[in-house]
């Protein structure tokens, strides 16, 4: 194949520097891509283009399991248009890929795990012709039996997914003596809760151009969570050197977790490097669902006791998650659902086992809450149900056992810190409750159904509920965590500007902002240029576990601080002051208020630039009794949910959410907000409506048709309180916001369905069925063509299988 | 992918003789989606937007004649009081987006049961007209949809619109759907009530292979108002005709389970919705008295 004769001309790719006047910390900025993303200018990934390139494509396996006997790329291949096809035997380096086990194939040889599974490339000159010579592949499968359910998957002679068997782990958590404290508790109470299959649902899809060098080398630019940890993989995957292969952030259209792992990242490469003509993949909505993991589903059972003053003496859990066809980040996932399995309480005995297996489901592994969302339904469900049982106010219970400073997890590690728990459940009680149901309101958009008309107010039931929930900030159980930032202050014609320069992924959550908040306040500069995120500075590690403002924040803090320290020794030189006495205010040298010099002066022509890497403390692994000071830092939530139901069509209008969350330190109040009302949203459409359905290991709602998100009118306003209780050992004081809204929301929403209709619920998302006492669960057959559900469903395997 | 743009009905008709597998295209909002899942790729496509024609509608003695290019947007906004049930059943439709661009037209050539345009339709036993070059045929919509996503269109005709009398009485819509908008309907019903003729006209939508109608329901209601001689006294219909309505809309219904719903709770829900649309119906009517 030749090369292309027009020369790549990069204007469309990759997002320039962001420069702006940012404010310093604890200011409400506004951020840089919020008018462009609200009036469609914005450049996501999947906007760019360049002269002369083509379109990937792949071709994924209608089979959840399937043997794969051969495969005739013939026809595809004698397509007018069609540039590659390619095969797993293409595949130039490692043919696995992960991030923690690579077990997962580039393309699929021999046997396919899950629907849906990546199995041959194409490139062509159009999309469409690419999807035509798709379709013309021939591959001859044998299907084997379906691993539909991780109990299947342990069951004695399960079928196993993998060399290394179906458990993929087993963390086991023992602390103090359940058995001897089981003789102390006066009340005991059990439950089995179970939380379906969620998916990210981010807007923008998977996509990224990858552009060959001309020397065996590829740049890719890419929508992800973690520069770096793609960068290894492709470089394994490809054969390359690392430098041989470039990445650079292009425009992210959401993330929460679903970016963490590789989805198009080595396909695009290969065939460009195939080709040698830039490869732009883009995925549709369907393939999407396809294209990357998922939220675990968890089966928990539960047993609390309490003494009858509702003192919790024991508890013990088992949690089942379902990992899916590959690993993923699944260690670490169940990792988290045990250690916080227990919530934000004192509990001094605990019997926790959680496990993880393959099956041949859709992958699951990283979504914003990271197995703290499925646990926290688990333990609060408990606490109402023994606050029940012992005739006690939730929040009494709960205010009761709440976790302090200085409270030991169920692995031995000790709280250090602020830990609010009681401080946050105070708060949500002494805020009003909105008005009450009826108060003769007719406008259909306030009652549960909406403008469907279901109801003028017959069968609408109040209910509230309240939960708390917590999780750790960064990463845990002995990863060495870390976050460079490259600082660059230098003069221009404009003044003093600095320039800052991370490999951090700005996903939505506002990093941009904070990065040049940051350097604005440690350097007193008004103008800061934010550069694209790329592979040519360290590893910022991922936009993940609610790590990224404290670890490359505090990075961003660390480089600014040594370029002070610089500055400062220069200025005493050349001034004769003493440096800790100098300060950075507008753009000068101050002491003690005093001007010394300026900015322009002192530099000069000559910037200073600092690259520092920040680390977090140490963590540590667990031992075999699941004991060891695992976590960074913890951060903290809790919801109060209103909602009015029709229990007699088990319709719901979420009327208010409520919320109080530890942040440490807002360092951009209203980005704060923004992401307490997203992770609040997300998980009110985990309790209520987003679920994967999966049925013998066939995806049955890959759409925003079937797979419904919240709407405006299902978000109800949301009621924020914000603390600010300094983490002694964070930058600022900060922790982690992002994620904590979405765990304490889901079981606060059904505590209060709960409520209204007096129903166990053990089981979310909660559907209309399970509301009005109909058995629920999944469909029992997939819906036959023409029937009511049928219009948007199962086309991928219908499309291969003709 | 051939594209055809006849600028008017006659030239459209005329596109659809010579290119009987021609696909029509007006608000694009089923056929879009199936195009964009790969799941239909129609050789030619006939778009029907710009055909004058059949984005009218008028008056004809009593009746309505709405061409099949009306969105349900202009529905809401100039048919309100003429067709209350269309109208309302267009409101429960998608998006502002959706409805700016979809017609009732797409809904009959979908033919899918959960098309929320349907019952209101079959409640008022509506006339669906269809065109070719040959000439004009009115077809009863419950004879014109045959099955789910099936219906008596030929190759060489389009849907031109669809004809129905003007309320004479109060109309209801209610459609369950998980989510508070934007959603497929798991499960709806229409109803209107005709006091000049003593009917009650009602239809099940999404819970069966096409929308159902209900005639032992109607007929039992209808017996309970003229027994009392409601329609006359405008007295209350009482509780228990209400519920025992109800249990004979949903005896009536044939769903399924898919992933919107068990079959279960769609017989349920339809009850409800049954029960329900026919008291707020009754009580305007009863309020249309005072």
């Amino acid at each position: 194949m030749t090369r292309a004769q027009t020369t790549p001309t990069p204007t469309r790719v990759g997002p320039g520097p962001t420069t702006f006047s940012p404010g310093g910390i604890g200011e409400s900025v506004r951020r840089p891509d919020g008018v462009p993303k609200v009036t469609g200018e914005f450049e996501f990934s999947s906007d760019m283009r360049l002269d002369g390139m083509l379109w990937g494509a792949t071709l994924r396996s209608p089979h959840p399991s399937a043997r794969i006997w051969s495969m005739d790329l013939s026809r595809a291949e004698a397509m007018p248009g069609v540039r590659a096809v390619l095969t797993h035997e293409d595949v130039p380096g490692r043919k696995v890929y992960g991030m923690e086990t690579p077990d997962q194939p580039v393309l699929a040889w021999d046997r396919v795990r899950y629907q849906g599974e990546p199995v041959a490339l194409v490139a062509a000159d159009h999309p469409e012709t690419a999807k035509r010579a798709l379709g013309s592949i021939r591959v001859d499968y044998e299907v084997l039996d379906v691993v539909s359910s991780a109990e299947e998957a342990l069951a004695e002679g399960a079928p196993e997914l993998h060399p290394s068997g179906n458990l993929l782990r087993h963390v086991r958590i023992r602390h103090g003596d359940a058995e001897a404290a089981e003789a102390r508790a006066e009340v005991v109470v059990r439950g089995e809760y179970e939380i379906g299959m969620q998916d990210q649902a981010f807007l923008g899809p998977e996509s990224g151009l990858a552009v060959p060098d001309g020397r065996g080398g590829v740049d890719l630019y890419v929508a992800t969570q973690w520069l770096h940890v793609d960068q290894d993989q492709l470089a394994e995957s490809l054969g390359l050197p690392h430098d041989m292969v470039r990445l650079t952030l292009s425009g992210v259209g959401g993330a929460f977790g679903g970016r963490e792992d590789l989805s198009m990242q080595v396909h695009a490469c290969m065939l460009a490097l195939h080709t040698e003509r830039p490869v732009k993949i883009v995925y549709d909505r369907e393939e999407s669902f396809y294209g990357h993991v998922h939220r675990h589903p968890c089966k928990m059972r539960y047993e609390h006791g309490a003494t009858r003053s509702g003192e919790l003496v024991y508890v013990r859990a088992s949690l089942v998650l379902d990992g899916g066809a590959y690993a993923s980040s699944s260690t670490a996932v169940v990792a988290n659902a045990a250690r916080f399995a227990c919530g934000p309480y004192r509990v001094p005995n605990a019997v926790l086992d959680a496990y993880v297996a393959y099956t041949n489901n859709p992958p699951c592994g990283a979504m914003r809450g990271f197995g703290a969302v499925q646990t926290c339904f688990g333990y609060e469900s408990q606490m109402d149900k023994l606050a029940e049982k012992l005739g006690m106010d939730p929040i009494e219970l709960r205010l009761r056992n709440a976790m302090k400073e200085g409270t030991r997890l169920p692995t031995g590690q000790k709280i250090e810190g602020p830990a609010p728990v009681a401080e946050l459940l105070e708060k949500l009680r002494e805020m009003p409750l909105p008005e009450g149901p009826g108060g003769g309101t007719r406008d259909l958009r306030e009652l549960p159904g909406g403008v469907s008309n279901t109801t003028h107010g017959e069968g609408v039931v109040r209910g509230v509920g309240y939960a708390v929930g917590f999780k750790n900030v960064g990463f845990s159980e002995g990863f060495d965590d870390y976050s460079t930032a490259r600082v660059r202050l230098s003069v221009t014609d404009d003044g003093p500007l600095v320039e800052v320069h991370t490999a951090a992924a700005e996903v939505g959550q506002g990093l941009v902002t904070v990065e040049a908040q940051i350097a604005r306040t440690e350097l007193g500069v008004e103008k800061v240029s934010v550069l694209p995120a790329d592979t040519r500075v360290g590893s910022s590690g991922s936009s993940s576990a609610s790590r990224q403002t404290y670890m490359t924040g505090g990075a961003v803090k660390l480089a600014c601080e040594a370029i002070r320290r610089r500055l400062f020794e220069t200025v005493a030189e050349r001034h004769g002051e003493d440096p800790e006495g100098l300060a950075l205010e507008n753009g000068s040298v101050v002491s003690d208020g005093r001007f010394v010099v300026a900015l322009d002066e002192i530099l000069g022509a000559e910037p200073i630039e600092e690259t520092v890497v920040h680390r977090h403390v140490e963590t540590f692994p667990l031992d075999e009794d699941g004991q060891g000071d695992a976590d960074v830092t913890y951060a903290f939530s809790a919801h109060r949910a209103v909602v009015d139901v029709d229990v007699e069509l088990g319709l719901v209008r979420v009327v208010e959410l409520a919320t109080a969350q530890d942040v440490g330190k807002a360092l951009n109040p209203q980005a704060v907000e923004g992401q307490i009302e997203g992770g609040t949203a997300q998980g009110l459409g985990l309790a209520l409506l987003e679920e994967i359905q999966v049925r013998d290991g066939r995806v049955l709602n890959a759409s925003f048709t079937d797979y419904l998100l919240p709407t405006i009118l299902d978000m109800p306003p949301v009621r924020t309180e914000i603390l600010e209780l300094a983490d002694p050992g964070a930058p600022y004081g900060l922790r982690g916001v992002g994620e904590p809204p979405n765990i304490s929301t889901p079981p606060a929403v059904v505590a209060a369905l709960r409520d209204a209709t007096g129903r166990e619920l053990p089981r979310m998302p909660v559907r209309p069925e399970a509301l009005v006492g109909i058995a629920d669960g999944p469909p029992r057959r997939r819906p036959q063509p023409g029937s009511a559900g049928y219009g948007t469903l199962g086309s991928l395997e219908e499309r291969r299988d003709q | 992918m051939e594209f055809l743009r006849p600028p008017s009905l006659h030239e459209a008709l005329e596109a659809k003789a010579a290119h009987p597998e021609a696909v029509p295209i007006s608000g694009g909002t089923d056929l879009m989606v199936e195009i964009n899942f790969d799941r239909g790729r129609p050789e030619t496509v006939l778009d029907l937007s710009r055909v004058p024609e059949l984005a009218e509608w008028e008056r004809e003695n009593g009746h309505v004649r709405v061409g099949a290019g009306v969105t349900y947007e202009r529905i809401i906004a100039e048919l309100g009081e003429a067709l209350p049930g269309l109208a309302m059943a267009s409101r429960t439709v998608g998006s502002p987006q959706i409805r700016n661009r979809g017609t009732v037209g797409g809904n009959l050539g979908t033919s899918s049961p959960a098309g929320d345009g349907l019952p209101p339709l079959y409640a008022s036993e509506a006339e669906v007209e269809l065109s070719s070059t040959g000439g004009t045929r009115r077809v009863p919509v419950s004879e014109f949809v045959t099955g789910p996503k099936r219906n008596a269109l030929r190759p060489d005709e389009l849907i031109s619109a669809f004809r129905m009398p003007r309320a004479t009485g109060p109309q209801q819509y209610a459609k369950v759907g998980t989510r508070n908008a934007m959603v497929i309907a798991v499960c709806s019903f229409g109803l209107a009530l005709c006091p000049e003729r003593g009917r009650v006209e009602a239809c099940i939508g999404s819970a069966g292979p096409t929308p159902i109608r209900t005639p032992e329901a109607e007929r039992f209601v209808e017996g309970v108002m003229e027994e009392g001689g409601l329609w006359e006294t405008r007295g209350p219909i009482g509780d228990a005709a209400l519920r025992r309505f109800g249990e004979m809309v949903q005896a009536a219904a044939r769903p399924i389970d898919d992933v919107r719903g068990t079959a279960a709770y769609r017989v349920h829900a339809i009850g409800v919705l049954a029960r329900r649309s026919l008291g707020w119906a009754w009580d305007e009517y009863r309020r249309g008295g005072e």
